[in-house]
């Protein structure tokens, strides 16, 4: 009996949460397969037609904005890369005893409301902002510059929300590294800069893996950047989703975008994985 | 004799090599950029906190300086719709993380001390639930509200909520629980403790510090989210939904007052943390 109970107790301890995320994460993925192969409108109601068509449909509508998603996506990606590594490289190799005071200082962001966040750089970039309201005034920029509504702000300002995230796991990577291994390289004669790039790079790229994973799919599906910093010509396909979802009420196209915005991503989160061959991602999360 | 002449050679390129530093000019350079960094990630903190004190013509900040003024933090609540959306935003952060943290915590203890069939599947939905892009979970979430014709408002708020903290609690409490000592709880049951006054007198204040880091990370992960909820909100409003609405219309000063309270509050609640932990770390010296 107590080793039947003991053969049971990780099931049950598992069973709660397990249901939560089976019912409100795994079965609503189900719900909007469903409802993308559903014709018909919300006044009138919605049928399973098993409509496959609505699939090569809407990635001829809106392929636009799907590469300009995983371009921007891309792109902040890699200006978070390289702006947080060397910071991350710093913190863990020079920061001494106040290292989690300068962790602290890099997560500072977060406790800003995200939504904020993005509005304060409205404010920063404006037209008549303090940025490029004092170069136009001395005369480094001509009247008509603007950021604002451009990709480089959308871009900028997903690049800036994810500087922790991509700080975070490269440093848990990098804190990992045995000194030793640095005094080795160096009794072999490698120079600082041989150091650097064969030796704690490579070290750290399970971390590299993750934030770089952990940004890219944050980025691609994000639409508040793109609706607060950018204008018409920046629209992402979470901002398409959220209108035809929400606003519209076109399930069917809704749902259909938001599949194959998550199948995309899982196919090339595998091909990333085998590419890459990290696979302790938790770790680093 | 050969090696007797080679060996202090060797030793003493070593140590030239050593004395000399990998460029001191590179060093100062990399912390020079670091702080760049630092105060670069501020910036946005900046101009929240600062703007909060600009005078509002009309009630609604503009992006130019009209003067300093405490009106928005004298007038912190005269929004009523705003503040009733801080009081939303709270209620689900504090009952999201409650219930994360109770689903949660078996499924971290499970995690660390079974071995159970199963395990790399929870493994792998967990992560995906961490992974996945908010604009899908929030998607498919209201995908299956719409299925099955579920009202919009505060519950499927907080099912949401839970659903994305509840992988996070699972996750940052299985991390801080692989590093426990078991043999302490094994110890408690030898000297004749049952396993229920082991558990809450020896287990459960052992992991406290976990389940406090989880709860502070569900508590600003929650009062934080915009996409997700944006999708299964409904009428109900909660503070970065009511911000967002009011970008097309105009900041009140008191967004940025509220923003800042919150900032204060979680940089109070994590520094404090830290040097708990600072000072936990470092016994007796």
């Amino acid at each position: 009996m107590l080793k039947l109970r003991r053969a049971a107790a990780p099931y049950l301890l598992n069973l709660p949460s397990w249901a939560w995320l089976v019912l409100f994460f795994l079965v609503p993925l189900f719900a909007i397969l469903s409802l993308s192969l559903q014709t018909g409108n919300s006044v009138e109601g919605f049928n399973l037609t098993w409509n496959f068509q609505v699939f090569p449909d809407v990635i001829s509508e809106y392929s636009t904005q799907f590469w300009r998603s995983f371009l921007y996506g891309v792109l902040s990606t890699v200006i978070a890369l390289v702006v947080m590594y060397p910071v991350a490289y710093w913190i863990a190799f020079r920061g001494g005893r106040y290292k989690s005071i300068y962790l602290l200082l890099i997560l500072l962001p977060f406790f800003v409301s995200f939504v904020i966040r993005m509005l304060t750089w409205q404010f920063i970039l404006s037209d008549e902002g303090f940025v490029l309201g004092t170069l136009k005034d001395i005369g480094l920029l001509p009247q008509s510059a603007h950021i604002l509504s451009t990709p480089s702000a959308v871009i900028g300002g997903l690049a800036y929300d994810a500087l922790p995230y991509m700080a975070l796991p490269i440093y848990v990577a990098l804190e990992k590294i045995e000194p030793a291994q640095l005094d080795a390289a160096a009794d072999l004669y490698a120079n600082p800069w041989q150091r650097l790039w064969r030796v704690i790079v490579p070290l750290s790229a399970p971390g590299i893996y993750a934030g770089v994973l952990l940004v890219f799919i944050t980025n691609v599906g994000d639409f508040v950047a793109a609706s607060i910093l950018g204008g018409p010509g920046t629209t992402m396909i979470g901002n398409i989703i959220q209108t035809q979802y929400v606003e519209n009420a076109n399930y069917p196209v809704a749902s259909a975008l938001a599949l194959l915005l998550m199948g995309t991503l899982l196919v090339g989160m595998f091909l990333y994985a085998r590419a890459f061959g990290a696979n302790k991602l938790e770790e680093y999360v | 004799m050969e090696a007797a002449t080679i060996e202090p050679a060797v030793e003493s390129a070593r140590r030239r090599r050593r004395s000399r530093p990998p460029g001191e000019r590179g060093r100062w350079a990399l912390t020079a950029y670091v702080i760049a960094v630092f105060l670069y990630t501020l910036v946005p903190i900046v101009v929240m906190i600062v703007y909060a004190f600009n005078k509002a013509p009309n009630g609604r900040l503009t992006f130019a300086w009209n003067g300093f003024t405490l009106d928005a933090y004298r007038n912190l609540f005269a929004i009523a719709d705003l503040t009733n959306a801080l009081v939303t935003s709270l209620e689900v952060a504090a009952l999201s993380t409650l219930i994360a943290v109770v689903l949660g915590t078996p499924a971290a203890l499970a995690m660390t001390r079974y071995r159970f069939h199963g395990r790399g599947v929870a493994d792998a939905v967990i992560l995906s639930d961490i992974a996945a892009p908010s604009v899908v979970v929030g998607a498919s979430l209201l995908g299956l509200y719409v299925t099955f014709g579920v009202p919009r408002g505060f519950t499927t708020i907080l099912i949401a909520h839970v659903a994305f903290n509840v992988a996070f609690v699972i996750v940052v409490l299985r991390a801080r629980l692989t590093g426990l000592d078991q043999s302490i709880e094994e110890a408690a049951q030898d000297l004749y403790a049952n396993p229920w006054v082991a558990f809450w007198k020896v287990t459960v204040p052992l992991i406290m510090p976990g389940i406090f880091s989880a709860a502070l990370l569900a508590f600003a992960l929650s009062i934080d989210d915009y996409i997700i909820t944006s999708f299964v909100a409904g009428q109900t409003l909660t503070f970065p939904l009511w911000v967002y609405g009011a970008v097309k219309v105009g900041i009140p000063p008191q967004v940025f007052a509220m923003g800042t309270l919150i900032f204060v509050a979680g940089a109070i609640t994590a520094g404090a943390g830290v040097i708990a932990q600072r000072t936990r770390s470092v016994p007796g010296s």
